[in-house]
């Protein structure tokens, strides 16, 4: 993969932000239209659309079972790594389909990373290893790589804490800061997308509560979509929310969705009403 | 206040279970456990007696040199043909039995669909399940034959490369389908292993690796085989003790002969500690040729836990982390 795609990729952005007719009261990274999932022949995702404004957090929230952390995997093409997988919709990125034919998974990969639930870090590569495995993985090139460990670490809150044993295992680290390291990981390859998938599911309220604040500080930067099962969470760290919900044997679908503090404070329908009280789920 | 002596400090960890049960099935176990290395240090012992006597007749000069003759005076034994034939043959085999168990290995896990995957499972143990004096067969009647045309093409293409060449003018024989033969015996052992360990990789680190843009190389170059790395070196080990000891096979398909053939790998003849042993062993005169190849063992015994070893060392040493 040659550098000038991924020069590619930001020229593009740029003349996204120049072009004057897109101006509404904020600018859409992604969005999903008319989005239906299979796994095999099993439905469980159908007719979801939702669009994902620049620099801001949207959470999706729902009970288990409900596609919403599918839905995520198909935000960044790792659905279709599942065998049986299937999609009928579009997602744009930067208004272009990343489904398009001609479109390198790879390079979407790249531009919009993923944070899983259990913290990942490559467990034979030191601290500074994993940092820069995404381009080591992917070849991609980028300069400065000291500057770019400090940088990632920093923004993932996580430099303070490790800066004096950049070359000990990652293994060595608490869950809380693995999943930190991680973060900085996807960072590195200068992502303008974070997608996480329950990021704190597996971590200490302390942990949590820095992650949760990593968040919010990389928000001014990129766009954030997370899924999650904390409802205080959503609260905390999500501008947008947007609730998933399955019946019993049918495919999953979006209920409401809006400004956090709609869906939280006067939600419309009577199912979110119950879910954000937490009377099921 | 009434001072009072502290408790007095009980040993927790020597004391096994005081369950009844659990006595009798740890000593059971742990005798177990001991038999293996009795058997071994027997075997050591064994062959250890019988080789002192021809060290002391022959010197080094046993594992010096190359003649094999029971009936002159006095008798002359010589082993340094057949150790290095067996390491050549070791060596041909890995390089043609390692590169295809992983790729074997990595299109079962990775990329067969589920039930071709199965299949294959089954097939591949199956082929560690034919006996080897079938695979001699096979190889005297079949490989033979066809594996003459094959060293035939890769002399005439690229007989200018030492390892290729062949003065003798007989493709017969010859060291490449010996090491064939092992290499066939060897795939479904190594195969099964790095199967195995390759199927343990993290889904998760696939996971990463794959959101972080990985081809399906760069994920097995830089997680999946590092994480396995142990256990595929593992059954490389468990591979090539196959290919070091075994007889029959080799017996069919080489050329036996004392003068060392160092890597003319697909002209006629070489050696192995083994196939000398099985070819001398019948017609021997009794001590002390009978000993003579007792000793050739104790050295092929030595040699094969030297490469153990020496693998355990490498597998030590390449597991350091990476920055």
């Amino acid at each position: 993969m040659s550098s000038a795609e991924f020069e590619n990729i930001a020229t593009l952005e740029d003349e996204f932000t120049e072009s004057p007719e897109v101006t509404p009261e904020r600018q859409v990274e992604m969005s999903a239209h008319d989005i239906s999932i299979w796994f095999n022949k099993r439905k469980v995702l159908e007719g979801v659309n939702i669009e994902f404004p620049k620099r801001t957090v949207t959470a999706l929230i729902g009970p288990s079972g409900c596609g919403k952390s599918t839905f995520l995997r198909t935000l960044n093409r790792l659905h279709e790594l599942i065998p049986g997988a299937a999609l009928a919709g579009e997602i744009r990125y930067e208004g272009k389909d990343i489904y398009a034919p001609e479109v390198d998974p790879v390079l979407i990969r790249l531009a919009i990373g993923m944070v899983f639930q259990k913290p990942n870090p490559f467990p034979s590569m030191t601290i500074r290893g994993n940092v820069l495995a995404g381009l080591k993985l992917s070849g991609m090139k980028r300069p400065n790589h000291d500057d770019i460990v400090e940088e990632t670490l920093t923004a993932a809150g996580l430099w303070t804490e490790v800066k004096d044993r950049l070359n000990h295992e990652a293994g060595s680290l608490s869950g809380g800061q693995q999943q930190r390291l991680v973060i900085a990981r996807a960072l590195a390859v200068n992502p303008h997308v974070l997608l996480m998938d329950e990021p704190c599911s597996a971590l200490d309220p302390a942990s949590t509560l820095k992650v949760e604040e990593t968040i919010r500080q990389l928000s001014k930067d990129i766009t954030i979509i997370i899924v999650t099962h904390n409802m205080q969470q959503a609260v905390r760290v999500a501008d947008y929310t947007a609730f998933f919900l399955a019946a019993e044997g049918e495919p999953g679908h979006i209920v409401e969705q809006g400004p956090t503090t709609d869906i939280f404070g006067n939600p419309q329908d009577q199912r979110t009403l119950d879910y954000v009280n937490g009377r099921f789920g | 206040m009434v001072q009072t002596a502290p408790p007095e400090v009980r040993d927790l960890s020597s004391s096994v279970s005081s369950h009844k049960g659990d006595r009798v099935f740890n000593r059971v176990i742990t005798g177990a456990a001991f038999t293996a290395l009795i058997v071994l240090a027997g075997i050591t012992v064994f062959l250890g007696a019988q080789t002192v006597p021809v060290l002391h007749s022959q010197g080094l000069s046993f594992l010096t040199t190359t003649v094999w003759n029971p009936t002159a005076t006095p008798a002359q034994y010589g082993i340094l043909g057949m150790l290095y034939g067996s390491l050549l043959l070791a060596v041909i085999a890995l390089v043609i039995a390692v590169p295809a168990s992983l790729l074997l290995s990595v299109f079962m896990v990775f990329m067969a669909p589920k039930k071709v995957a199965t299949v294959m499972t089954n097939v591949v143990d199956l082929m560690a399940a034919i006996p080897s004096v079938i695979l001699g067969l096979w190889a005297f009647y079949v490989l033979n034959p066809a594996a003459v045309e094959w060293q035939k093409l890769l002399n005439q293409y690229l007989g200018w490369f030492p390892l290729f060449k062949n003065d003798s003018g007989n493709f017969l024989g010859t060291p490449f389908i010996a090491g064939f033969v092992l290499a066939v015996m060897m795939i479904p052992i190594v195969t099964s292993v790095t199967r195995e360990v390759l199927g343990r990789t993290p889904p998760e680190l696939i996971n990463a690796s794959e959101a972080l843009g990985c081809s399906m190389w760069t994920m097995l170059r830089y997680v999946a085989i590092p994480f396995g790395r142990g256990g595929i070196v593992g059954g490389i080990m468990l591979g090539l003790g196959r290919a070091l000891g075994e007889t029959i096979a080799v017996f069919f398909v080489l050329k036996l002969v004392f003068n060392i053939n160092f890597f003319h790998i697909i002209q006629s003849g070489g050696g192995s500690v083994a196939t000398l042993i099985v070819s001398q062993f019948g017609e021997s005169s009794g001590n002390p040729e009978t000993q003579a190849l007792l000793a050739a063992g104790f050295f092929l015994f030595a040699g094969t836990l030297l490469v153990n070893i020496l693998a355990n060392l490498i597998v030590r040493r390449t597991g350091r982390i990476q920055s």
